[in-house]
């Protein structure tokens, strides 16, 4: 049978808004990476000695960090927000309904993140 | 009488070549769906358009096609909804064109097949027949209503960009069977959903449940599954 099979171009996610915020989601990651890695050289810092440490809370005064994390904030905060979205898709067969497992998901987030800050 | 634009693509294998979009002047009243738009281009303006339909009521499953960019089901989408036009119809995405909107369905017919969409019996129960409590029922219904419609298809760009990918509904289908407190066939099936095309070829774009005309989530069939696979592969080291 003769058929024509139509190519999917490098742009195929910008046709449709449903995608671009998928490809959102799946780029944020990146930002993920990046803000994990300054925690991690927060916490070496830390291991080497209080003026370490001092010293890298002095450079994420540095305009450049600030300027990383006004990007990042909101990025990681979507990404998040797309994983609890998912989240009863992802566990094993439950009657809880869909809501009730996102919402004490981001509720868990807010308090695990206001008590931290709480201890900061 | 409103009139709408519909512009659809043509492709014909005798004549080859590149699909052209060819645009019709439809009159449609507010009860019309684009499936009667189709219907009336056909009948009035130019019979060689091609395109599938059976049951006009999402019932069937043949009519799905991208309407405006997005799949759906031309009996369910109406006219009045897309003025002032024009209305985009293309056949569904990531399919190979057989003829106008008719899309070749063989690679999902074969798919469908691998996943025996069937119940398996197992051992016959004491009373004869297999009783089913309402909550054993609960597991599987909601996949059971799948019309093999392949909206999901062509919702999936991992299937888009990657045919070996089993595919939303296939997957789903599967786990309907699985998931059925009646059937033995879950062992024959675990090697389709354990591959690298099976339902770790998903990375949970989830259009494929947003855009199901009759409320499956196949997007939970397979991410549930992935917990099953894992399960299946860390479980085999202690047989």
């Amino acid at each position: 049978m003769k058929t024509y099979v139509r190519p999917v171009r490098w742009n195929w996610w910008t046709r449709n808004p449903y995608y671009v915020w998928y490809m959102l989601r799946e780029a944020s990651c990146v930002f993920i990476i990046a803000y994990a890695l300054v925690l991690l050289m927060g916490l070496l810092r830390l291991s080497q000695g209080s003026a370490a440490y001092q010293g890298w809370l002095e450079s994420l005064s540095h305009p450049a960090a600030i300027a990383f994390h006004m990007v990042a904030l909101p990025l990681v905060l979507y990404h998040s927000w797309t994983w609890f979205k998912v989240m009863p898709k992802t566990m094993p067969y439950t009657r809880v309904p869909d809501r009730v497992i996102i919402v004490s998901g981001v509720i868990a987030a807010i308090v695990a993140s206001l008590v931290l800050l709480a201890l900061a | 009488v409103r009139k709408i634009v519909i512009e659809c693509l043509r492709w014909h294998p005798e004549t080859g070549g590149e699909p052209r979009s060819q645009a019709y002047e439809v009159p449609f009243t507010d009860d019309m769906s684009v499936l009667q738009g189709l219907q009336h281009i056909k009948d009035h303006i130019d019979g060689s358009l091609t395109f599938r339909w059976s049951c006009r009521m999402a019932i069937c499953g043949s009519c799905g096609a991208m309407v405006n960019g997005v799949p759906r089901l031309a009996c369910e989408a109406f006219l009045r909804d897309f003025l002032p036009g024009p209305l985009r119809i293309e056949p569904l995405n990531h399919f190979p064109i057989v003829r106008d909107l008719a899309v070749d369905q063989s690679d999902f017919l074969r798919k469908l097949e691998s996943a025996k969409p069937f119940i398996v019996p197992g051992e016959k129960t004491p009373q004869g027949a297999h009783l089913q409590t309402p909550a054993q029922m609960d597991r599987y219904y909601q996949y059971s209503k799948c019309i093999n419609c392949l909206l999901c298809y062509a919702a999936c760009p991992q299937y888009g960009l990657n045919e070996e990918f089993t595919g939303p509904a296939v997957l789903a289908l599967l786990h309907r069977y699985n998931a059925d407190s009646r059937d033995a066939g879950k062992a024959e099936r675990m090697p389709v959903v354990n591959t690298e095309s099976g339902v770790w070829g998903c990375t949970l774009v989830g259009y494929c449940s947003e855009v199901c005309p009759k409320g499956v989530d196949p997007a939970r069939a397979i991410n549930q599954n992935k917990i099953e696979s894992a399960k299946d592969y860390a479980l085999r080291f202690l047989k």
